[in-house]
């Protein structure tokens, strides 16, 4: 499973961090991680077209920007649940979706340009599944790492 | 002038990997590098970005495991516990939703990953000791598959950030 070389591991760990913001980022990157500059280009470069990292960029606060964001579950029968992924899947606001032990079986996404779509998109799902959508909206966040050491 | 919704709508695909990234977005939004720089940095001051830097796929890291821990807390001990949760290096999300009764009496979500399940359980107890939620419900709901991985889309050209919502 994990068969990252230790350089690509220290690129990994570094850039959670952050990335400089400077004309020359790589070369100071470079200085911080005593990795050339030429390198970490080409091994980021690798890593992406090997899936392990998927993006390489801002993470934007949706509801700072004036964005709808939700997390949203639902009950589904075992006998539906193909049918369903692929009806839930088909919607491009539905960011993340995983099936999950309990009886609110899959668990989703929905993130939208305006707060209020958020609501046409759960009805949209409500009218085209014939099941409720329990919309879980964050109220208070009390913290967000998402960094994973390697 | 800098126009900050077509500087998102760029940066939301990721920088690119060349050698002066913001000077290559500045050309594509009509803009200089110094400008880009500046805004990108207010934006990061403000808020509006909240990390830049990579987003990894944690599955294939060898974080196998994601189990999400939702808790029944009552409601003066949510901020306290929320805060206390969100402190340990595995906990990724500390969050509080909205309970949905009957089906749904949780009111504060914990995102946990580790390299397996009994990674997650050995974390969870050991938060479960240090904030004292001995008596606090609780549940942990594992994925089980992963249908659907990609960074959210703000800005409805195509891609972008994010996970957590």
């Amino acid at each position: 499973m994990n068969t990252l070389h230790s350089l690509d591991k220290k690129i990994i760990n570094g850039l959670q961090g952050g990335f400089p913001l400077c004309e020359h980022p790589w070369e100071e990157l470079s200085r911080q991680l005593d990795i050339p500059a030429d390198e970490i280009i080409a091994r980021i470069d690798r890593l992406m077209k090997d899936g392990y990292i998927s993006r390489f960029g801002p993470m934007y606060n949706a509801e700072k920007l004036g964005g709808g964001l939700t997390l949203a579950a639902m009950k589904v029968p075992a006998s539906r649940f193909d049918e369903i992924t692929e009806l839930v899947n088909a919607f491009d606001e539905v960011a993340h979706n995983y099936q999950r032990d309990h009886i609110l079986n899959m668990w989703f996404v929905i993130a939208t340009e305006k707060p209020e779509q958020i609501n046409q998109v759960i009805c949209k799902i409500e009218k085209q599944s014939g099941l409720l959508v329990y919309n879980m909206p964050k109220k208070e966040e009390y913290f967000l790492g998402l960094k994973f050491e390697v | 002038m800098l126009d900050e919704r077509q500087l998102l709508t760029v940066l939301q695909h990721g920088l690119p990997l060349v050698s002066r990234p913001y000077a290559t977005i500045a050309e594509q939004i009509g803009s200089t590098e110094q400008e880009v720089i500046d805004h990108i940095a207010q934006m990061q001051q403000r808020g509006d970005i909240k990390r830049f830097g990579v987003v990894v796929r944690h599955r294939k890291l060898g974080y196998q495991s994601n189990g999400m821990v939702v808790w029944d807390i009552p409601d003066d001990r949510v901020d306290e516990l929320g805060v206390c949760f969100g402190k340990f290096e595995f906990v990724n999300l500390s969050y509080r939703r909205p309970r949905r009764l009957p089906d749904w009496p949780y009111n504060l979500f914990c995102m946990i990953h580790g390299h397996d399940r009994e990674d997650v359980m050995r974390n969870l107890a050991q938060m479960i000791d240090s904030c004292q939620a001995g008596n606090i419900p609780h549940a942990i709901l594992f994925s089980t598959e992963c249908y659907k991985q990609r960074g959210a889309v703000y800005i409805h050209d195509q891609t972008a950030a994010g996970h957590g919502a």
